[in-house]
This record gives structure tokens, sequence and C-alpha cells, in this order.
């Protein structure tokens, strides 16, 4: 009885579980262990499933020689002041529709809402003579626009369910004690909503790290790459050299995923359904 | 909340926000209209002008249109049905109880933060048809006789790319999944199970009903989203072999940054909003938008 139960378990839990994961991380780990195999033993058939000799040299020469180190900080610096302004935006909108009664407020709601369902690669050509206009294209300045734009209404909405949750009286408190209302926020509200901010700021900036399209579209100079537009030009060379390819992706992967273990706990916790986006 | 003697101010917190709405996502939507009347090239100026719906009728003769929008509904409907059964299947699994259930969870999860593209490089090197690694694995199992190219392939390369951004896209289905089982109430199975109901019995009777909003909306959204998709597609396969991995979402990206004629590009634009308005409209309809509060 015992064994029978262990084995039912075993096949209904550990059994899936296992092919789930395999299929999870097998990329994950093929990426890997390409990027730290010498590029003779890359195209060597038998594969090698371990990288045995093993080298960093990919790495190397791929954030020094292939310009990673500058199209890391391109990425880093763009989506950095995006997040600033994602997040600033976000409370003062996510303060607005939870704390006060005026009229619009139903509306702006509906615009948020529908906002989520623009999508950018609808608006490539508009938007490149727009900012062609203002004399953005090649210039950081456009991306940080649009990923601003892109990514408010989304992250506002988060943020209004983060401040929905922060009690209203102990802001009236500090108000009665003398503070003004800015003071109260500044204050009260935002010690209180830091979790809550920095769970936003890290959904933003995966987002805005993940971005490609408007990056292709706008980006024309290819020192001002960022990252996925610098991977796919690598891609797209006549002589690809995959130790390269698997390492930048190694490297493109690890600011995300220092996010990500931060957010996890929020996304199963917290959210719910039609608030997170994919 | 109050109501507030100073009216102004939540206007003030609200106007950087709308601002940025309205120049960056409104004002350009209303100028696709305007330009899909339009020729419109770049770098021919003397071309350009009103050409009323002469776009559109070259659209509706244009054969990549159509392969497009056929392409578009198979790549939507396997996308979404796809990871919403995986995805429930792994929520299933992930909200019962087991050793390490935290890391195990944030591990599957972990696609979800990689990008498109970066997912797109990943599957194009173990789809290679010389260094891959699943050619070499299914040889190794006996499953094929010779390498593959499958992202070259007329009949592997759309399913190719299927399976790539499902890798990506099963993470979100199974977190919106496992944040709403998390708030069943327990009661509920061990009433079930004293009356006797065996564990299907309590899936179809309680599990499904209170999964059925999430479900509905969240698989909305991801119609929308994989409408829309296109990094996984564009760094893949870039449309190809033969234009099958061509979405509509495809063809407005190869338009707009590869042609010289932002006129039709615009007016195919204005297609793929007709479309996306209904999908919004069946959303707000499907989360009954404006009735609470």
């Amino acid at each position: 009885m015992k064994i029978e139960q262990r084995l039912r378990r075993c096949l209904s839990l550990h059994l899936p579980l296992s092919i789930i994961l395999i299929f999870v991380l097998f990329p994950f780990y093929w990426t890997l262990n390409t990027s730290l195999k010498f590029e003779r033993d890359i195209m060597k058939v038998p594969l090698k499933y371990l990288p045995n000799p093993m080298t960093f040299q990919n790495f190397i020469e791929t954030w020094n020689n292939i310009g990673f180190g500058r199209y890391f900080r391109n990425s880093l610096i763009v989506a950095l002041i995006a997040v600033f302004f994602i997040v600033t935006f976000a409370v003062l909108v996510g303060y607005a529709l939870t704390r006060f009664r005026f009229k619009g407020k139903q509306l702006m709601m509906f615009l948020l809402l529908c906002t989520q369902f623009v999508p950018g690669v609808m608006l490539l050509i508009p938007l490149f003579i727009i900012f062609k206009k203002l004399g953005l294209i090649s210039n950081l300045g456009s991306l940080v626009i649009a990923y601003t734009t892109f990514q408010l209404p989304f992250n506002a909405i988060l943020m209004r369910g983060f401040i929905q949750n922060v009690p209203y009286d102990i802001e009236e408190a500090a108000m009665m004690d003398g503070c003004n209302r800015l003071q109260a926020i500044f204050h009260v509200v935002l010690p209180i909503l830091l979790p809550g901010i920095i769970a936003t700021a890290a959904f933003a900036f995966i987002s805005c790290w993940n971005e490609f399209i408007f990056a292709l579209m706008f980006i024309s100079r290819s020192d001002l790459y960022t990252i996925p537009v610098a991977l796919h030009s690598m891609q797209g060379e006549y002589d690809i050299n995959y130790g390269y390819l698997a390492a930048g992706s190694i490297i493109a992967m690890i600011p995300p995923f220092l996010m990500f273990a931060y957010v996890q706990k929020y996304l199963v916790q917290g959210l719910s359904a039609g608030s997170v986006k994919g | 909340m109050e109501r507030h003697n100073k009216t102004w101010l939540p206007y003030v917190f609200l106007l950087p926000a709308i601002a940025l709405i309205v120049c960056f996502m409104i004002y350009p939507v209303g100028t696709v209209f305007y330009y899909s009347l339009h020729n419109f090239y770049l770098n021919r100026a003397w071309a350009n002008g009103f050409i009323g719906l002469d776009n559109f009728k070259q659209i509706f003769q244009d054969s990549l249109f159509y392969s497009s929008l056929a392409v578009t509904a198979k790549w939507v409907f396997w996308e979404v049905s796809l990871q919403l059964i995986i995805g429930l299947a792994i929520a299933l699994l992930l909200n019962r109880s087991f050793k390490c259930r935290g890391l195990v969870r944030a591990l599957v999860f972990s696609p979800w933060a990689i990008s498109g593209v970066l997912t797109a490089l990943m599957w194009s090197m173990m789809y290679n048809q010389h260094m891959g690694v699943i050619n070499d694995l299914l040889l190794k199992f006996g499953l094929i006789k010779s390498n593959i190219a499958w992202l070259g392939g007329v009949n592997t390369a759309f399913w190719a790319v299927v399976i790539a951004e499902l890798w990506r896209g099963i993470p979100f289905f199974a977190i919106t999944l496992l944040a709403a089982l998390q708030t069943i109430p327990g009661e509920l199975y061990e009433s079930c199970s004293v009356d006797g109901g065996g564990k299907w019995v309590a899936f179809k009777k309680i599990t499904l009903p209170y999964l059925k909003e999430t479900i509905v909306l969240s698989s909305l959204l991801r119609v929308v989203w994989e409408f829309n998709n296109v990094n996984t597609i564009y760094a893949m396969t870039g449309g190809g072999p033969a234009n099958l991995t061509t979405t509509l979402s495809m063809y407005i990206a190869n338009e707009a940054i590869h042609s010289n004629n932002f006129g039709y590009g615009s007016a195919l634009m204005v297609i793929g909003f007709l479309i996306l308005l209904i999908f919004a409209e069946i959303y707000l309809k499907a989360s009954r938008f404006g009735k609470e509060e």
C-alpha cells in the first residue's frame, strides 16, 4: 500500500515536474555550455555536453572586442532612466486614482486599460516620423520616451493596487499633525510603499531591458545599439561566431534574472489575473 | 477617500502620464489613419500625396496579406491554447506540496524574464542543422536518420518557432493560474471528498469554476499579446521560409523597417488596429469594466 502510494506520487508529481524542469532549463544549460567552449569544439561532431576544455575567452572577447561592454551600458542607461520616469509617474497616477474623487477618474482607468491594447509594432511608422522631427533618431532619448510611454499604463495600474493597500488613516493622521499632503506622501506613504515600488521598478526594468523592435527601428548607429539589437545583428552576420553569441546571451540575461529573483514572490502572491503582462 | 477642496491636484498628478500617452500613443494612432490614405516615401518626397483608399485596394489584392492573416490565426490559436493547457497542468502541479517548492517554482517561471530575441537566439542555436543539439539528441535516440534544417524547412519552421515561443509563454499562464488556484478555499475540497467526490469531480466542480474568470481574461490578454508579438519570430526566421511564419504583425514590422512606402505600412496598421479593437471590445465586456466600484 505504502509503496503503491509512493509510486503513484512519483508518477503523478515527480516525473512530470522533472520533464518540465528539463524542458525549461535545457536551453539555459546549452547556452552556458556553448559559451564556455573553445570555438573549434562548438562545431565539432560528436557534440560535447560539457565544456571540456573550458574557456572564458568568449566572454572576454564579447565584452571587450565585440563591444558588449558598450551595448550593456546603453541598455542600462535607457532602462534606468525609463524606470525612474515610469515609477515616478506611476506613483502619481496610482495616488490620484486611489486617494481622490474627481471628474474623469473612470475615463482615466478606461484610458489606461485601453492603452494595453496599443501595440508598439503598429506605431513603428508614426513614432519613427515623430522622433525624426524631434531629431531623436539614433538617440537613446527616443527609447527612453517610447519605453516610458508604453510601460507606464500597466505599471500605473499595478501601483494603484499597491497604494490601495496602504491604509489612508496613517496619512490622515500625519496631515492632522501638520504635514501637508506632499510631506505626508514622502514621509508616510512612500516608506510603506517601498516594496511595491521596487517590484514595479523590477517589472519595468525587465520590459525595458528586453525591448527589441523600437530599438531596432529607432537606432541605426551601431555604437548606440542596445543588447537585443546587438545580439540580433551578431546573429545576422555572414560568419556567425556561436561562442560569442552564447556568451552575449548569458551576459544579456543576468540583469533581468537578478530582478526576477526579487519579484518572483510577488508574481504569485499578490497579482491578480490580467494585471501581469507576458 | 475624501472630497478635496483642491480639485486641481489629481489632474496635476495625472498630467505627465496623460501628456505622454496623448503625444506618443493617441496622436500617433491618429496619424496612422492619416498616412494610410497617402503615398508616403521618406526618400521620394515628390511622390507623396493623398491617394484615397488606393492603399487598401492594393492590400485586398495582396496575397501576402491573406496568407499573413492565416498564419496569424494559426499562430495565435496554437500559442494560446497550448500555453493555457500546459500552463494549467503546471500550475496544478506547482500547487501541490513537495520539497524545494519555492525553488522549483522560480526555475519554472524563469523564462518569463527572458526577451523574445534571446529566446530566439538560444533556440536557433539548438535547432541549428550542423551543430544543433536537437539534431544530435534525436539522432542518438534514433528518431531521425539525418540532420534536419528545422528553421529552414517549409514543414518544420512554423512549429519550431511555436515551440520556442511556448517555452517563453507558458510561465505567464502558470503564474496567473497558480495565483488564482491559491485563492480557492481548502474547505471546499474537504467537503467534496467527504461527499465521496474523487479528484476528477473536485477538479470539474471546484477548480475549473473558480478558475474560469482568470482563464477567460488571461487567455484574451494573451491572444492580443501573441497577435502583436514579433520579437521571437523576427529574430528566429524573419518571417521565412517562403513567408510561412509571417504573421500580420511580422508583415507590418518588415514593411516599417525595410520598405520605403510608409503609406502602405500604415494602411496595414489600420487593419491591425481594427482587429485589435474587436479583441479590446470582447475583453472589456468579459472583464465587466466599469461595473466594479
